[in-house]
């Protein structure tokens, strides 16, 4: 539990009920009801436009439920003015990286612990050397993200979320604009944090992540929540024919 | 043709070239301090703000330089006294009707960095004002920089029309001494070439550099 500004202790754990999202006359989410456990690992699965990208925008403040409501760490993020106390206490690591290109490695990581958590230059370059170690780049922070590969990008990005020491982690397709053979080095920084214990939520393309590293995984279609289960249930043994075809097409490529 | 007037000249021509400097840099100060506030605004959420920021824009890109000169001059004048400095007025009209292109300028700049960024940087816990200081405002250097020193050049060159208010800047200055003399081609020419000295070096600069404002 970490505190806000004003004191709220913010948990680890995500309580969907009654969600719904739609853009313009576009339903994306249907009355979707989630819970995600401290220290669990959810990886959300679904072909595009199932919502699942959507529902993780939600769940880290970058949109807001239509109706319905939205805890995250204990915040009721449907609560307008509540909300933006989740910012800095859960991490979102993008398909496109989105490091800040005028900043090297170190200045990505540190940026938010200097300004937001006001610490010093020193102290802060010291708790990003940490994390930039932790996703192994620790020899790279020199460099600008332009002079790094995709999936070192992608583990600054990473190492930046981290950082400031979040409660929960959300990854939206995060191997998904990588190369495949760098594919692996992101996925295991991936597991290696949820063996560590950090509660996750992932969408993700990569069936082999979600069948070793998460303990539920939640198959989206049409903006409902189809089937859910632990990944021998879902992944070997989908009960839903939607599930069934959507695994057949993925395992055909 | 007198060439020699230009060497006679010369003393009262530099002097009156370098109030044209002063008024130069101040206004350079204030319309970009102007143009960064006002372009900011445009790009806010909230609609009444960015509607106020693109009136002010239109307005002053609408009305010609010595109208609004004039309107800032007699306006302080007005209000003021007839005691309100003519530098002054002349520095705020250059100000508020370059800021005018300058909030244009850094508009398009802020707009160019993707909102990805800034999502980026709300999720990391930074505010919308540190978001914009930190994150965005640097990345719009590039975009910015060589617009932003050509309208200063513009600006360099606007000063001259200071003189509708009666400042006696160097074109001023010029104009007096060739209703005396009679001989205007050595006199505009020395003041044109005093122009380009300080316009041409800054555009040189532009081309050196606008490659290489933003690391990598």
């Amino acid at each position: 539990m970490t505190a806000t500004a004003n004191g709220a202790t913010i948990g680890s754990n995500v309580q969907l009920r009654a969600v719904t999202k739609a853009f313009g006359a576009v339903e994306v989410l249907k009355n979707i009801d989630l819970e995600v456990e401290d220290g669990e690992v959810v990886v959300l699965i679904g072909a595009s436009g199932s919502g699942k990208s959507t529902l993780l925008r939600i769940m880290s403040g970058l949109e807001t439920a239509d109706s319905g409501q939205v805890f995250v760490g204990g915040i009721p993020m449907h609560e307008p003015k509540r909300a933006p106390e989740i910012r800095g206490h859960v991490g979102m690591v993008f398909q496109q990286f989105n490091l800040f290109p005028h900043l090297n490695a170190m200045g990505n990581v540190t940026l938010a612990l200097r300004k937001v958590l006001k610490m010093s230059t020193n102290e802060a370059e010291a708790v990003a050397l940490k994390a930039l170690t932790r996703v192994g780049m620790q020899d790279r922070c020199e460099n600008y993200p332009s002079q790094l590969s995709g999936g070192q990008q992608q583990r600054v990005a990473i190492a930046r979320a981290l950082a400031v020491n979040p409660r929960i982690m959300f990854f939206d397709e995060a191997t998904s604009a990588l190369d495949p053979e760098l594919v692996g080095e992101v996925t295991s920084v991936m597991r290696s944090l949820a063996t560590e214990g950090m509660t996750m939520v992932v969408v993700t393309h990569e069936m082999g992540f979600a069948q070793r590293t998460a303990d539920r995984v939640v198959f989206m279609d049409d903006g409902v929540i189809a089937e859910q289960g632990t990944p021998e249930q879902v992944l070997q043994n989908p009960q839903h024919p939607r599930t069934q075809q959507f695994l057949a097409r993925v395992f055909e490529a | 043709m007198n060439w020699q007037l230009i060497w006679i000249s010369l003393p009262q021509l530099l002097r009156a070239f370098l109030l044209t400097l002063e008024l130069a840099v101040v206004s350079i100060i204030g319309c970009t301090v102007i143009g960064l506030l006002v372009g900011g605004l445009r790009t806010v959420r909230l609609r009444i703000v960015a509607g106020l920021a693109r009136a002010y824009v239109e307005v002053f890109r609408g009305s010609p330089l010595p109208i609004t000169l004039l309107f800032v001059y007699f306006g302080a004048a007005l209000y003021l006294g007839y005691s309100s400095n003519v530098f002054a007025a002349a520095a705020v009209g250059l100000s508020v009707y370059h800021g005018a292109y300058v909030a244009e300028i850094f508009r398009s700049g802020i707009q160019a960095v993707p909102s990805a960024q800034r999502e980026a940087a709300q999720t990391l816990g930074l505010s919308a004002m540190q978001t914009f200081r930190f994150v965005v405002l640097p990345q719009t250097r590039r975009i910015v920089f060589p617009p932003l020193i050509g309208q200063f050049i513009s600006l360099i060159k606007d000063t001259s029309i200071a003189f509708v208010i009666g400042l006696v800047e160097l074109m001023k200055a010029g104009q007096a001494i060739v209703d005396r003399t009679a001989e205007p081609i050595p006199i505009y020419l020395t003041i044109a070439a005093l122009y380009f000295v300080i316009c041409y070096p800054l555009s040189l600069w532009v081309r050196r550099n606008e490659r290489k404002i933003v690391p990598a």
